[in-house]
């Protein structure tokens, strides 16, 4: 696999000796070694395109009650004392802390297949170019231009804690998306993401967003008001991480700000979301950034409040273990899951569309952002292709609408789960997700396109 | 580190590259987190590189490392060439940058206070008083204080013998009270901002001195009723007027984006061509100027990450859409020169359009408590809460955390979860009022984001309040 050499256990190694030397009580070393290229295209064209490589260390240094974290990413001798050095000292002058700070301990790491491809490491700028003429090529056969992004990420992550968890982990991603826009403005959205880039048909993603912009042509206003939705998988995706942004984690739960808790029905019967990232149909990960094995934990199953996740602090305040869903140090946000996947039905899409009298399709939202955090209302636009549904077939393209909508009514709202999902990247994680048919959504304006 | 930079442009012309520029970056930062009186977290970060983004064949290409060696200023050259030349073979049209004279100089912000020579024990000490403060109200949920420092060294220097060097410092602090009762959770923060400026800028936001206000405002509104469903006027505090400034006004500017180049991830803009010069952007007590030389301004610099020296562009006069925020490569097409609006968010992105300071100007005459006694009937709305807009700027919808009555140009009745929405050019057209320079505030916003890779800018943004007729208010069921 390319990129550098996978040293950086030895490195976090290395920080924990000097942390061991400058008298902490415990030490974490987090190491996560990248090489992250992005090719972007715009009006059918490459217009950016770009390389990184870099390596992190991330050090969080406890004495007694007391913890300081310092991050650098030079990998020199000096730099690395510099760093323990400087974690020690913001520790130092720390208060003491009521509570105990919690490391974990190590624990057996069932490592996943699938975490890594060696063809997304060495995909090369040639390869991303190609998948990108593929969708301008798609795109022209429609009449429409192409606009999107393919990505190609290696991370290796190292992780050594003073308490004896070692762990390590190379891991891929790759993502390629596009929006199909004509002359007037209408538009098409398509995405597959994989841990192989080649896994990636980059001309079916171009076909699919061309094929939608095309029919998304000389759209109608349609008034706000309340309207059952089929909901696309790109659509789903922000549902899914909205709740577990806002809610399903630990903190939220034991800051009083989640609308979690557990046994509470929160969804309909159909509904079940389970965070795994073990699941290969999925983007796997072995362990969290704190070197805990990642658990498998139902979020939510049959639309009844089940497990949040947790890491080692907020598991310790709930004198439980961590299911494996630590962030990088210092983490004021608390865990989070990010290997959300929601549980497939049985409906075709065409069954879904189909099982709508008067309705919306909706392909995809933008711009969502939480209007009310606990009662999950959340506001956003529609955008690349909402359609009118009438007597269960789609009769023509709408002008986007902005909705002012719970997700947690829409979640107790779902009628019917499509049997397909889709490996998709919302603003959270991975989430593996179907498309929904929901009795009613709320849309509360209108725009002019 | 002249010989990583020479280096590194020598190999980029040398196989190939028409025009090189490399920019090596050494930033720190330093975070401190209070949760309930409990210090989450204290950090310190240092991150350090460079990048290298080269014309070959009228395409770009751009290529990072940490590794700052002359060895690796030759791979990382030679990758970018490569990578552009990936490029031209999906290129429809070559890239033709403006002219402007090669950029030389220093630049520094101007701190009285190093934030980065404080004693961590100090800082926290303060923010800590800070959270006392807010928890001494009864009743309140939880409480949060962060702050956050940035210092950046930058050297750019191009192949056209640019050589800039700049230190840019920014600060940036919050308090927060949370109020929770069953379902209901309301927030209350002050002043979720942050400035070009050392630690005197937060010393002078008096933290713990509003830290009670802030509690007892959050309890206020856990019992407040909720704002009703209505057609009325609204009056724009300053903080929350800068956030319609920045989404409704910022953005569709940004020139990159009119043409469509981030139409895939944030969209694009109602702001066309076209119009330049003559569309009817707001009413004409609206002028909107970006302003890369404000003092104190997240967006302040000496020279943008394309070396083009920061300067005030004009950007709606008189109500009037007469400007954009545009790059070396974009202004051009316009025919125009290069405002300056070029920034990278750190050594390992290209820069994008970005905001500078997007100011609102203050107009002579009323203060923006005369607003307030001018209005009959209407709702008085502070401290932006959420916000949202279309993929063309055009629908926006904004949640405050503070709303209340305003009756005969008397505030009143404290209503919560109050929110607006509407069309930003009738919303702007309804503007009927903007207050004088009394009220006027340079707000921050260190947490705009663009581009793919995600980049996170520093923007800023000045406004004085101003009032709107006839907009929708109290969306949604509640």
């Amino acid at each position: 696999m390319s990129g550098r050499d996978p040293d950086g256990l030895e490195l976090a190694e290395r920080v924990l000796r000097h942390a061991e030397a400058l008298g902490a009580t415990q030490a974490e070393v987090l190491v996560g070694e990248t090489e992250s290229r992005l090719t972007r295209f715009a009006n059918s064209e490459i217009h950016q395109n770009v390389a990184e490589s870099n390596t992190m260390v991330n050090l969080r240094f406890v004495d007694g009650r007391r913890v300081g974290c310092a991050s650098t990413n030079r990998t020199d001798d000096g730099a690395l004392r510099r760093l323990a050095d400087s974690a020690a000292r913001i520790a130092r002058l720390m208060p003491e802390a009521d509570e105990a700070v919690h490391l974990p301990g190590p624990a057996p790491i069932a490592y996943v297949h699938g975490a890594a491809s060696v063809a997304t490491a060495d995909a090369t700028p040639e390869f991303r170019a190609a998948a990108a003429r593929e969708v301008i090529a798609a795109a022209d056969a429609a009449g429409v231009q192409a606009y999107g992004s393919f990505t190609t990420d290696l991370e290796h992550v190292a992780l050594a804690n003073s308490l004896g968890v070692r762990a390590q982990e190379a891991r891929t991603w790759s993502q390629l998306l596009t929006v199909a826009m004509g002359s007037a403005g209408e538009a098409g959205y398509a995405e597959a993401a994989a841990v192989d880039c080649t896994s990636i048909d980059a001309g079916a993603v171009g076909r699919e967003a061309a094929e939608k912009a095309r029919s998304a042509r000389q759209p109608v206003s349609v008034p706000p008001g309340d309207y059952p939705v089929v909901l696309e998988p790109y659509a789903v995706v922000d549902l899914l991480d909205m709740l577990g942004y806002l809610g399903i984690s630990g903190l939220a739960v034991q800051e009083g700000r989640s609308f979690f808790e557990p046994g509470k029905v929160v969804g309909s019967p159909l509904v079940t979301i389970v965070d795994d990232a073990g699941d290969v149909a999925g983007a796997p990960v072995s362990f969290d950034y704190e070197g805990v094995p990642k658990r498998r934990v139902p979020l939510i199953e049959a639309g009844v409040c089940r497990e949040a996740v947790y890491d080692a602090q907020t598991a310790a305040r709930a004198g439980r273990e961590s299911t494996g869903h630590g962030l990088p140090a210092p983490n004021p946000y608390g865990p989070f899951p990010l290997n959300m996947v929601m549980h497939a039905g049985d409906a075709s899409r065409d069954e879904l569309i189909g099982g709508l009298d008067r309705g919306l399709l909706v392909t995809r939202f933008h711009y969502t952002n939480p209007v009310h955090p606990k009662l999950v209302i959340v506001t956003g636009m529609t955008r690349d292709g909402t359609f009118l549904v009438e007597h269960g077939r789609v009769v023509g393209p709408v002008r986007n609408l902005r909705f002012t909508q719970s997700y947690l009514d829409a979640l107790a709202g779902v009628q019917a789960v499509g049997r397909e999902r889709r490996l998709l990247r919302g603003f959270l994680g991975a989430s593996l997700v179907p498309a929904l048919r929901i009795g009613a959504f709320t849309f509360t304006g209108a725009t002019e396109h | 580190m002249p010989d990583l930079t020479d280096r590194a442009l020598d190999t980029a012309v040398q196989r190939g590259a028409t025009f090189a520029d490399v920019r090596q970056t050494r930033r720190a930062e330093e975070s401190i987190a209070i949760k309930s009186g409990r210090v989450e977290g204290v950090a310190f970060g240092e991150s350090e590189g460079f990048g290298v983004r080269v014309l070959v064949d009228g395409a770009w290409g751009f290529a990072s490392s940490n590794r700052l060696t002359v060895a690796e200023a030759d791979r990382v050259a030679a990758e970018a060439v490569r990578i552009a030349r990936a490029s031209a073979t999906a290129l429809r049209h070559r890239v033709q940058l403006d002219e402007r004279p090669p950029a030389r100089g220093t630049y520094r912000t101007p701190v009285l206070e190093d934030p980065f020579d404080l004693s961590v024990e100090r800082k926290v000490g303060d923010l800590l008083a800070a959270d006392e403060a807010m928890r001494r109200v009864p009743g309140i949920g939880f409480t949060e204080v962060r702050y956050d420092a940035q210092r950046e060294w930058k050297t750019y220097a191009a192949s056209d013998g640019s050589l800039v060097e700049q230190e840019i410092t920014h600060v940036g602090a919050v308090i927060e009270a949370n109020a929770v009762n069953g379902d209901d959770m309301q927030r209350r923060s002050y002043p979720d901002s942050a400035q070009a400026a050392g630690w005197e800028w937060v010393r002078g936001l008096d933290l713990a001195g509003n830290g009670e206000r802030v509690a007892g405002e959050a309890m206020a509104l856990l019992a407040a009723p909720q704002c009703p469903p209505m057609r009325t006027t609204v009056i724009l505090h300053p903080s929350q007027l800068y956030m319609q400034i920045h989404e409704s006004c910022g953005h569709p500017c940004e020139l990159d984006r009119v043409f469509g180049t981030e139409a895939s991830y944030a969209g694009t803009s109602f702001l066309t061509p076209d119009g330049l010069g003559t569309f009817r952007y707001g009413s004409e007590l609206i002028d909107i100027v970006a302003d890369a030389t404000a003092p104190g301004g997240l967006g302040t610099f000496g020279w943008d990450d394309e070396g083009v020296a920061a300067q005030r562009v004009p950007l709606i006069e008189a109500g009037r859409h007469v400007g954009y925020l545009t790059s070396r490569e974009t202004a051009p097409r316009i025919g125009r020169q290069s405002g300056g609006a070029m920034r990278a968010d750190g050594w390992n992105r290209i820069p994008l359009i970005r905001m500078t300071n997007i100011n609102l100007l203050p107009r002579p005459g009323m203060s923006f408590d005369d607003i307030v006694a001018d209005t009959d009937d209407g709702l008085l709305l502070a401290t932006n809460r959420s916000w949202s807009i279309d993929d063309r700027r055009l629908n926006f919808q904004f949640a405050t955390e503070m709303g209340w009555q305003v009756k005969g140009g008397k505030i009143g009745q404290l209503y919560k979860n109050p929110t607006y929405t509407g069309i930003t050019y009738e919303f702007w057209g309804s503007c009927d009022a903007v207050a004088d320079e009394r009220s006027y505030t340079l707000f921050g916003t260190p947490n705009c984001g663009k581009g793919e890779p995600g980049q996170n800018g520093h923007v800023g943004h000045g406004a004085s309040g101003a009032r709107f007729r006839d907009v929708q208010v109290g969306v949604g069921k509640w």
